[in-house]
C-alpha cells in the first residue's frame, strides 16, 4: 500500500506537441497524496497541458504519468477505454470555463454523475449532493440553472460536482481566471477548505498569494519545462532560475496576478 | 372571369382522405428520417471510425445529389426488377424518410459540433463513457438548437409529399387531380388544395415554435 508521502500524480519526461509546436518537453512532475502542488508560469508555458494530459483530455505523446497507482500513459500508448473512464472518476477536474451543464439543474449537475456511473439511488444522490452544495456555501442554489449563477457560484458548483464521485486527486486548470476580482476570494476559499481536509490537489493558477499560503510544492514551468520546484518560501523568496525570478517580477509588477491572462483565457488550452 | 368551387365542396371528402394520407406518409417519413438522421449524423462526427464515415459520407451524398423523384420511382418502379414488391404506401414513406434522413443527419452534426467542447471534456473527466457523455450531456444540449432547422425540414418535407401521387398513392395531391379530371376546375381545386398544404405547413411550424419555447423554459436558453 501507498503510505502518505507516495506520489497519487507521478510524469516522468513528459512530452507533448500540437503539430509543430512542442508544449512540453519532457516535464517531470509528482503530486504527493494530501498535498497541494500548484503549478505557475507564464502563458503557454504547458502546465495546462501538463495538467490535462493528467487525466487524459490530452495524450502525451512520450514519457510516463501514474496517477492513482494506474499507468494512464506511456509512450505515447493510453490506458484502455474502460479503464480510463474507471481511473477518471477518481480524478476530479476543474474547469478555468467551469464547463457545468447548462441544461440541468445545479443539484442534477452535481448528481448525473454519481448515479450514471456509480448507480446511487437519486435521493441518495441528492442527499449528497446537498451536503458538498452545502460545504462550497451552496446550500440555497440547488434549484438554480447554472446561467442563473455568478461565475464564482459556478466554479463552485462545479468543484461540488467533481467532489460528488469522491475522487481522491483534484486537478484545477486554472479555477479563477474566468472571474470577476471579487468572486475569485470565494474560490479560492472552498480550495483552501479542500486542501485543509488533506485533498492531494494539483492546482494551475495565476494567484500567487494562493501557491504561497496552501501550497506544498510549487512548481515554475516556462516553454514547456519545469525551471525549477520546491516549498513556496523557497521559489518566491530565494528563487534559483534566472527566468523564475523575471517571471516572479513581472508577476508582482501587474499587481493583481490572476487577471493577467483573461483576454487569452478562451485559447489557453 | 368565373370561379367554381362546387367540385372542391362536392370532393371534401375525397379531400380530406387525400389529406390524412399526406399526414401519414410526413409522419412515418419524419419518424424515420429522425431515426436514419440521428444514427447518420453522428456516424459522421469522427473521420478516424473511416468505415462508418465513409459509408454515412456515401449515402448522403448520393440521396442530397439526386432528384427526390428519382429517388421514389428508384423505390416504386426499380425494386421490382429485384423481385422485390414493396407497397405503395411503403415505398413513399421508406423513400421520403431515407431522403430526409440525409438532411436531418447535416443538422444533427451542426447542433452537436456546435455545443461548447468544454461539455464534452467535463463529462468525460467524471469519468462517463462518450456514449453516456453524448446521451446525458451533449445531445440534450444539441436537441434544442435542432429544433428550428427540423421545423423547415419537415415543412419541406410535407410539401415534397405530394410527389409520392406519382406513386398511385391516394394522397392529397393525387386526390385532387382525380377531383380535376372529372370537373376540369384546375384553378379552384389547386387553390384548395394549395391552402389545405399551408395550414399543414404552418400548423407544424407553431408546433415546434411552441416545443422550443418550453424546452427554452427548461433551463436550455
Amino acid at each position: 500500500m501507498n503510505g502518505e508521502a507516495s506520489p497519487i500524480i507521478h510524469a516522468r519526461g513528459v512530452t507533448k506537441s500540437f503539430g509543430a509546436l512542442a508544449v512540453l518537453k519532457g516535464v517531470d512532475f509528482d503530486c504527493l497524496r494530501q498535498q497541494v502542488s500548484v503549478v505557475i508560469g507564464p502563458s503557454g508555458s504547458g502546465k495546462s497541458t501538463l495538467l490535462r494530459c493528467c487525466n487524459g483530455l490530452e495524450v502525451a505523446d512520450g514519457g510516463s504519468i501514474e496517477i492513482c497507482g494506474v499507468r494512464l500513459v506511456e509512450n505515447g500508448r493510453m490506458l484502455p477505454e474502460t479503464e480510463l473512464n474507471a481511473l477518471r472518476a477518481k480524478v476530479g477536474m476543474v474547469f478555468q470555463a467551469f464547463n457545468l451543464f447548462p441544461h440541468l439543474s445545479v443539484l442534477d449537475n452535481v448528481t448525473i454523475a454519481p448515479r450514471k456511473l456509480l448507480g446511487l439511488a437519486r435521493d441518495e444522490a441528492e442527499a449528497a449532493a446537498r451536503g458538498l452544495l452545502g460545504k462550497v456555501g451552496l446550500a440555497e442554489k440547488v434549484d438554480a440553472f447554472p446561467a442563473a449563477l455568478s461565475g464564482g457560484q459556478k466554479q463552485r458548483v462545479a468543484i461540488a460536482r467533481a467532489l460528488a464521485m469522491k475522487p481522491q486527486v483534484m486537478l484545477f486548470d486554472e479555477p479563477t481566471s474566468a472571474l470577476d476580482p471579487e468572486l475569485v476570494g470565494e474560490v479560492l476559499q472552498v480550495m483552501k477548505d479542500l486542501a485543509r481536509e488533506g485533498m492531494a490537489m494539483m492546482v494551475v493558477t495565476h494567484e500567487m498569494g494562493f501557491a504561497r499560503e496552501v501550497a506544498d510544492t510549487v512548481s515554475v514551468m516556462d516553454h514547456g519545462v519545469v525551471l525549477e520546484s520546491g516549498p513556496p518560501a523557497q521559489i518566491f523568496d530565494a528563487p534559483q532560475h534566472p527566468r523564475t525570478r523575471e517571471f516572479l517580477q513581472a508577476v508582482t509588477l501587474r499587481g493583481t496576478t490572476a487577471r493577467v491572462n483573461r483576454s487569452e483565457a478562451g485559447m489557453a488550452g | 372571369m368565373d370561379f367554381d368551387f362546387s367540385p372542391v365542396w362536392q370532393g371534401w371528402r375525397e379531400l380530406a382522405h387525400g389529406a390524412l394520407v399526406t399526414v401519414e406518409i410526413t409522419i412515418g417519413a419524419i419518424v424515420l428520417g429522425c431515426l436514419v438522421g440521428l444514427a447518420v449524423g453522428l456516424g459522421r462526427l469522427d473521420p478516424k471510425r473511416r468505415v462508418i464515415y465513409a459509408a454515412c459520407t456515401a449515402y448522403v451524398g448520393f440521396i442530397r445529389g439526386t432528384p427526390l423523384l428519382v429517388q421514389l420511382f428508384i423505390w416504386f418502379f426499380g425494386l421490382p426488377h429485384f423481385g422485390i414488391n414493396l407497397p405503395a404506401f411503403f415505398c413513399g414513406v421508406v423513400g421520403m424518410g431515407m431522403y430526409s434522413g440525409a438532411y436531418v443527419s447535416e443538422i444533427v452534426r451542426g447542433a452537436i459540433q456546435s455545443i461548447d467542447r468544454g461539455q464534452m471534456e467535463a463529462a468525460r473527466s467524471l469519468g462517463m463513457p462518450y456514449r453516456v457523455a453524448m446521451r446525458e450531456i451533449v445531445i440534450p444540449q444539441a436537441a434544442i438548437r435542432m429544433i428550428p432547422p427540423l421545423g423547415n425540414e419537415f415543412i419541406a418535407l410535407i410539401k415534397n409529399s405530394s410527389l409520392v401521387s406519382l406513386l398511385t398513392i391516394a394522397d392529397l395531391m393525387h386526390e385532387g387531380q382525380k377531383i380535376i379530371s372529372t370537373s376540369y376546375r384546375s384553378l379552384e381545386v389547386y387553390l384548395a388544395i394549395a391552402l389545405i398544404y399551408f395550414v399543414l405547413t404552418n400548423l407544424t411550424g407553431l408546433a415546434l415554435r411552441g416545443a422550443e419555447r418550453r424546452l427554452a423554459a427548461g433551463g436550455l436558453a
